[in-house]
């Protein structure tokens, strides 16, 4: 089934929905001019800026369920933009509400948990001027209904991002990081860009609803590379290969900033752009959609093998982070039969992930802010609810029988087996090793002997912290199943990016679902016996080739500084060279020949009035010689 | 004729031009300048003469009184320098070079 027509709307809660980006946006910007005068309210502010959002969300949500499912996508046109270029209006539809309402959901209970984790910042108020800001701009970025639009946005969450990396820019590695994530995400936007460009050149137009209906029909190239720079854009912000570097170091943030904008949302935004621009720029089969899903593979076992061997929690959460997001590129490169799945598993993994990010916050909040998974252990007996909350998200990303992460990410797997049974068995794969690394992880952190430093006196994080991690627990378990059982999410969607002519039915006993749970106890048992049941070194062993390879991000930045950075510090040394030898010479030079030459010449100036008066005879003589000969040709 | 009167204002004219080139004294100098001039006059007046028209005559005219004029700041620049320099050599005036 096609996505639906687009329909022009005004009126209700729908009309007033720029209310959602306005909202925080207001907050945004009254936090950050209004100074240190707001520093007593501004997180209250913050928070209630990001609730306002959400309950007008909840309405909007409402609102467009009470319409008939064909007639779910609504333009609403706001003001001319770029005139002559593109009119600005948003695009409230199955696939915009549903981030919409994890934006500013999730984002709710991150701001409020942030209240409790920075109550000792003393930038607490720009802290969360940030977070709205982000949280505006990423909006912006889903409900746009145009590429400059959604460009716009793009440009915004990288700003926040950047912005909020380097929250504490007084440490160098969080300057460096916060750098890192901006310069990576400029190669993809740089892809988006052009992108962007082409889809003018190509359709006149850049509104999602004219390029659908622009009736123009550029040749296939020029679709494929459309897609295929798209698909860069989305590498970009996604932190999918090979533009992955930047997410592990991005942690350097605060962590509601990795549970929030490195988890739960920005790097989703990639899975949206090829959703959104699915129909048109991915259609099935396509070499650009079959670049999605390979980059999707490439990704989803790369982050799951770096995750492995990382002893820093939160580095050890992005690798998942990463792998996670290539399920869901997976998904979306197989076209309409995986869109569901997709944003399915993208919401559900917004639950669980944010949950986890924040426990593993509130366990460092414990513990002196230490990130090594070395020196935890046996924190499930002080940190009972964190602990909990921290199983529930740990059981639905491996998959656990009936919590979300198990129909998610089962529907990825299944839809992918249909699609290529390579692709199938590598994400297969790729759960069984998410098993491992996220049983070691737990199993490290809450289990085992404590290896605690001497100073370190773990408690449970106070109510502010550990409510947050109950309802978005609570999203974790049943959330997945309420969206995949019955295929309610699918038809939710269909209107918005098409839908399969046959719906897939779910089979909790396949032959795939089966191997997969298989490999994921095997993994979990195998975690157990190396981090659970054995004594873990406080100090991490030097391990195998393969422990090292994993550590280092599978070279990845290695692989960047051989391929980019040094012939680039080379090419820039060849322009220092060149512009202080050619051009400096050359500009030099003539100065110093025309000095040295005049130097020279004006010696002729003796002062002798005889000397000039033989020098005009000489002229004169010349003069009049070559008149004598000129006048005899 | 013509002849014999352009060939002796050549020749003064080339007295007059060797003198400026070797002579020192400014005074002598000046008096060469003031012979090249009238080498010129010759050949205008002889000019004017055998083309049966006033041009080259009125030339002279002005030539002279140009000389005139020269003559009368020359000297005073002349007289002006002896007096500070003790000195009427054109190779000692030769302050003012590179």
């Amino acid at each position: 089934m096609e996505p639906a027509k687009i329909i022009e709307h005004s009126g209700g809660v729908i009309g007033v929905s720029w209310l959602l980006i306005a909202l925080p946006l207001l907050g945004a910007a009254f936090l950050l001019l209004g100074g240190r005068k707001t520093d007593k309210f501004g997180h209250l502010l913050g928070v209630a800026t990001a609730v306002a959002s959400f309950v007008v969300g909840v309405l909007v949500f409402l609102q467009l369920l009470g319409f008939d499912p064909a007639e779910r996508r609504r333009a609403v046109p706001l003001y001319d933009f770029i005139p002559g270029l593109t009119k600005m209006g948003l695009l409230v539809d199955p696939l915009s509400i549903s981030f919409v309402l994890l934006i500013t959901g999730v984002g709710s209970l991150i701001h409020i948990y942030s209240i409790g984790y920075m109550a000792h910042d003393p930038n607490r108020r720009r802290f969360f001027a940030y977070l709205n800001l982000f949280v505006a701009a990423m909006l912006l970025l889903v409900l746009a209904d145009n590429y400059i639009g959604l460009y716009v946005g793009w440009e915004g969450v990288g700003l926040a991002s950047y912005l909020l990396i380097g929250f504490w820019q007084h440490k160098p590695s969080a300057a460096t990081a916060a750098k890192k994530a901006f310069i990576v995400n400029r190669v993809g936007d740089f892809g988006l860009a052009i992108a962007i460009f082409t889809i003018f050149t190509a359709f006149n137009t850049v509104s999602f609803a004219g390029v659908m209906e622009s009736g123009a029909d550029p040749s296939q190239g020029t679709l494929t590379a459309i897609g295929l720079l798209l698909l860069l854009g989305a590498c970009g912000k996604s932190a999918q290969l090979p533009l992955q570097s930047w997410l592990l170091d991005a942690m350097e943030g605060p962590t509601p900033v990795s549970a929030l904008i490195h988890a739960a949302t920005m790097v989703t935004a990639g899975v949206y752009l090829v959703t959104r621009s699915g129909a048109m720029f991915f259609p099935e089969g396509s070499t650009a959609a079959i670049a999605v899903t390979i980059v999707g593979v490439a990704t989803l076992l790369a982050g799951a093998i770096i995750g492995t061997a990382k002893d820093d929690i939160k580095k050890a959460l992005a690798g998942s982070t990463m792998s996670q997001i290539g399920y869901m590129m997976l998904a979306a490169g197989i076209g309409p039969a995986g869109y569901a799945f997709a944003i399915a598993h993208l919401i559900t993994h917004g639950f669980f992930k944010a949950d986890m990010f924040l426990g593993a916050g509130s366990v460092m909040h414990g513990m002196n802010d230490e990130v090594d998974m070395r020196k935890y252990g046996g924190l499930r007996k002080v940190m009972p609810i964190t602990f909990a909350t921290f199983l529930v998200g740990y059981l639905a990303i491996i998959g656990f029988p009936l919590l979300s992460g198990y129909f998610t990410k089962d529907g990825i797997i299944e839809s992918a087996m249909e699609y290529s049974s390579t692709l199938g068995w590598l994400a297969v794969l790729g759960a069984g090793i998410t098993g491992f690394y996220m049983s070691r992880l737990v199993f490290m952190t809450f289990f085992g002997k404590k290896r605690w430093e001497a100073d370190a006196h773990p408690h449970e994080s106070p109510a502010v912290m550990t409510w947050p991690l109950i309802i978005l627990s609570v999203g974790s378990i049943f959330l997945g199943g309420f969206l995949i059982v019955g295929n309610r999410f699918m038809t939710f969607l269909g209107p918005a990016v098409g839908q399969p002519e046959h719906l897939p039915s779910f089979h909790p006993f396949s032959v795939p679902g089966l191997v997969t749970l298989a490999l994921v106890a095997a993994g979990a048992a195998l975690a157990w016996f190396k981090y659970g049941a054995a004594e873990v070194p406080v100090t991490a062993p030097r391990g195998s080739f393969l422990t090292t390879f994993a550590r280092r991000d599978l070279y990845g930045d290695a692989l960047n500084e051989a391929l980019f950075m040094r012939p680039g510090q080379w090419l820039t040394r060849l322009a220092v060279f060149f512009d202080n030898r050619g051009i400096d010479g050359l500009v030099n030079g003539i100065a110093a020949g025309i000095g040295g030459t005049s130097g020279r010449l004006r010696r002729v100036q003796t002062g002798f009035v005889r000397s000039y008066a033989l020098s005009i005879f000489i002229g004169a003589a010349i003069l009049v010689g070559a008149w004598f000969v000129v006048g005899n040709l | 004729m013509t002849t014999h009167y352009l060939v002796l204002s050549a020749l003064l004219f080339v007295i007059g031009g060797v003198g400026v080139l070797v002579r020192r004294n400014a005074i002598v100098v000046f008096m060469c300048v003031e012979l090249m001039l009238n080498a010129c006059n010759l050949a205008f007046v002889t000019f004017a003469r055998q083309n049966g028209n006033l041009d080259g005559q009125v030339i002279a005219f002005f030539v002279m009184i140009v000389a005139a004029a020269e003559v009368v700041i020359g000297l005073a620049i002349i007289v002006t320098i002896f007096r500070t320099r003790r000195s009427a050599s054109v190779d000692d005036v030769n302050l003012l070079k590179y």
